[in-house]
């Protein structure tokens, strides 16, 4: 953990006002790198700290407002969209991660970036909410049969839904994790325990714990760490702000038993608590589900360490190579067993693709 | 102190090592590269621009060959903004012309804090003319040529509104020529200071002009609008001016802007207060010297 000062900053933005020009000029691209800009651009607006700064620095971060005003727009409107589309469904339609924390003003919404819109819909509707996105211009773009297969086959989402006209990405998931993954968890009380949103009838976002479940088993399932330390902003958003209530703890604790998320959140928990100082009990990180055996813990910290400092040249240690090369395999381990695995290896590196031409 | 305070082996010396940090209007850059080419064009064209001691810079960029064996078969050249390439590697001799785009690429992705027009601007008497573009319009040329006949260059690619007072600052870098519109300036100005041509670009033969000295000593001004004109090489035309539709020139500019939607409603009502500050002409020459003298009596 070598990426100050954009960690301090994480753990305690009011810090920004003692920064020197040298620690802004690293500042700014750690955190440019990090797809963290907008999110410190927006603190320092909220804190009232935009007067006492550089005058070099101030129109990095109005820039970077400016970003993420557009962006959160965007989303909003997109997941209009989304629900007019999917309007006669009767179902849930559960946003997730970016376009839930935007729609639902969630902690992790100020000031982030988003990517593609990502929703949850019961498996047994997925014909349904496919043929409707498509009615509404959703296609599935650039995709042959192998990856139709693929992922449909194997995968817990749909292969990714372009906008014909607008460009934009929407993936539909019926369930967190492959039906291939190590792990096994399943959708439905998810689905069940779902919180409608009064301001856009018809969509729903996860409760407040399975905000949290998913956004762990997102990342630390996952071989891609491009937007790790940006993720784990998220889950200590939200982790401070869910822990105000009493019984919260508690709830996430027998939540990710039940969905059989234990070690995600174990893992989720003690980087959160290491990397950005999230106020996290001690004998909630003791009493996790899932916890890896001791000796495995100083060697998963030291992969995760890597992958989460991968974003900036300044952060990264001697071996972060070789150890995000890990991590992508483990990704890829969890995600399916090796008779599967290989054989979809073979087909990815031996394809003439013309899509990375 | 100047970049042209240098010799080229310290200046080489000074991108080898990482340690140049060139000021180009509100904007400071450090630039990393060990290609000679880069030196050159630098010490050629920037040599009026101030250097930057400071701690905080606006941009990290390199320019080098990217790892690998092709260093030693077709020499390649790739440009670096803090460690991240957004481009793919060109020929090693486009090296400058790539420091250029990526110069260009920085602010148009970047600076969010101005409303950024795809255009060129130039100022004259206290007034500025934007002059939007499209590709093979002539429009660089036309710059290029303002430019040399006393005009003061703010930019020839990118018109940067400030957002609190909608004037127009100025960058002072270098105009970009293409193919047959080198030769022209060469002809009309051969005092015109050219950098060495980069050919076969996918945009064909690339070469720079040289800001003007007074352009560069006066880029912290910011320039008040006056006009806009489309400009449009045709040939055997006379040199006029006619008028055109605030209305297109306003849809015109925004749809062809950097960050225009991006702004959001500010973007829109920066916009408009420029479509109010301007008058907007099409412009359609062939001559150059007829096209300086319609300009100097719009200026007058």
């Amino acid at each position: 953990m070598n990426c100050h000062p954009l960690l301090d900053i994480l753990r305690d933005p009011a810090r920004m006002a003692t920064l020197d020009l040298g620690d802004w000029d690293l500042l700014l691209r750690q955190a440019g790198a990090a797809g963290l800009l907008s999110r410190i651009a927006v603190q320092a607006e909220t804190l009232g700290l935009d007067a006492r700064l550089p005058d070099a620095v101030r129109p990095h971060l109005t820039a970077a407002r400016t970003v993420a005003a557009k962006q959160r727009q965007a989303v909003r409107w997109e997941a209009r969209r989304v629900a007019q589309a999917l309007s006669d469904i009767d179902a849930p339609v559960l946003l997730l991660k970016g376009a839930a924390y935007a729609i639902a003003d969630l902690p992790p919404a100020a000031g982030r970036l988003f990517g593609d819109i990502d929703i949850l819909v019961p498996h047994a509707q997925l014909g349904q909410v496919e043929s409707a996105l498509l009615l509404a211009g959703w296609h599935t773009l650039k995709q042959d049969d192998y990856d139709q297969r693929y992922y449909r086959r194997w995968m817990h989402e749909l292969p990714p839904l372009t906008h014909i006209r607008r460009g934009t990405v929407l993936d539909v998931h019926h369930n967190l994790l492959p039906k291939t993954a190590r792990i096994r968890t399943h959708a439905g009380p998810i689905l069940a325990a779902a919180r409608s949103l009064p301001n856009l009838p018809g969509l729903s976002v996860p409760a407040d714990t399975d905000l949290v479940l998913h956004s762990a088993c997102h990342l630390f399932h996952e071989g891609e760490w491009g937007h790790g330390l940006r993720d784990l902003v998220d889950l200590d958003a939200m982790l401070r702000q869910f822990s105000l209530s009493p019984d919260f703890w508690p709830t996430l604790l027998a939540r990710a038993q039940a969905l059989n998320l234990g070690r995600p959140l174990y893992y989720a928990l003690d980087s959160c608590r290491r990397w950005l100082h999230t106020p996290i009990p001690e004998h909630v990180i003791a009493t996790c589900p899932s916890r890896p055996p001791p000796w495995q813990r100083p060697l998963m910290r030291q992969l995760f360490d890597a992958g989460l400092s991968s974003t900036h040249p300044s952060c990264r240690g001697r071996l972060v190579k070789l150890a995000t090369s890990i991590l992508f395999v483990r990704g890829h381990y969890l995600r399916m067993p090796w008779h599967l695995l290989l054989p979809h290896l073979l087909h990815q590196a031996l394809r003439r693709n013309p899509q990375q031409t | 102190m100047k970049l042209g305070d240098l010799s080229l082996s310290q200046l080489r010396q000074r991108l080898a090592d990482n340690d140049l940090a060139l000021r180009t209007g509100p904007f400071v850059t450090r630039i990393h590269s060990p290609m000679v080419q880069v030196a050159d064009g630098l010490l050629r064209l920037y040599a009026d621009f101030p250097l930057d001691a400071g701690e905080f810079q606006d941009f990290h960029v390199r320019v080098g060959p990217p790892p690998g064996l092709r260093r030693w078969l077709r020499p390649q050249i790739n440009f670096w903004y803090d460690g991240h390439s957004p481009f793919k590697p060109l020929p090693a001799d486009h090296a400058f012309a790539l420091l250029e785009w990526g110069l260009n690429w920085c602010v148009a992705g970047h600076a969010h804090h101005y409303l950024m027009l795809h255009a060129a601007v130039l100022e004259k008497n206290g007034r500025a003319v934007v002059l939007p573009g499209d590709p093979g319009a002539g429009k660089s040329t036309l710059t290029a040529a303002l430019m040399l006949s006393g005009w003061r260059l703010l930019s020839d690619e990118i018109t940067l509104v400030d957002r609190d007072d909608g004037l127009l600052v100025g960058l002072a870098r270098p105009v970009s020529l293409k193919n047959a519109s080198i030769e022209v300036i060469r002809r009309a100005f051969p005092d015109a200071v050219i950098g060495a041509p980069a050919y076969d670009t996918h945009k064909g033969t690339v070469a720079h002009v040289q800001p003007s000295a007074d352009s560069v000593a006066r880029v912290g001004e910011k320039a008040r609008p006056a006009w806009i004109v489309f400009p449009r090489w045709r040939e055997g035309s006379p040199a006029r001016l006619s008028p055109h539709s605030r209305a297109d020139a306003f849809l015109h500019t925004a749809s062809h802007a950097f960050n225009y939607s991006l702004l959001g409603g500010l973007g829109f009502e920066l916009n408009a207060a420029l479509m109010d500050a301007c008058a907007c002409h099409d412009f359609e020459y062939s001559n150059l010297d007829d096209a300086l003298r319609v300009f100097e009596e719009l200026a007058a």
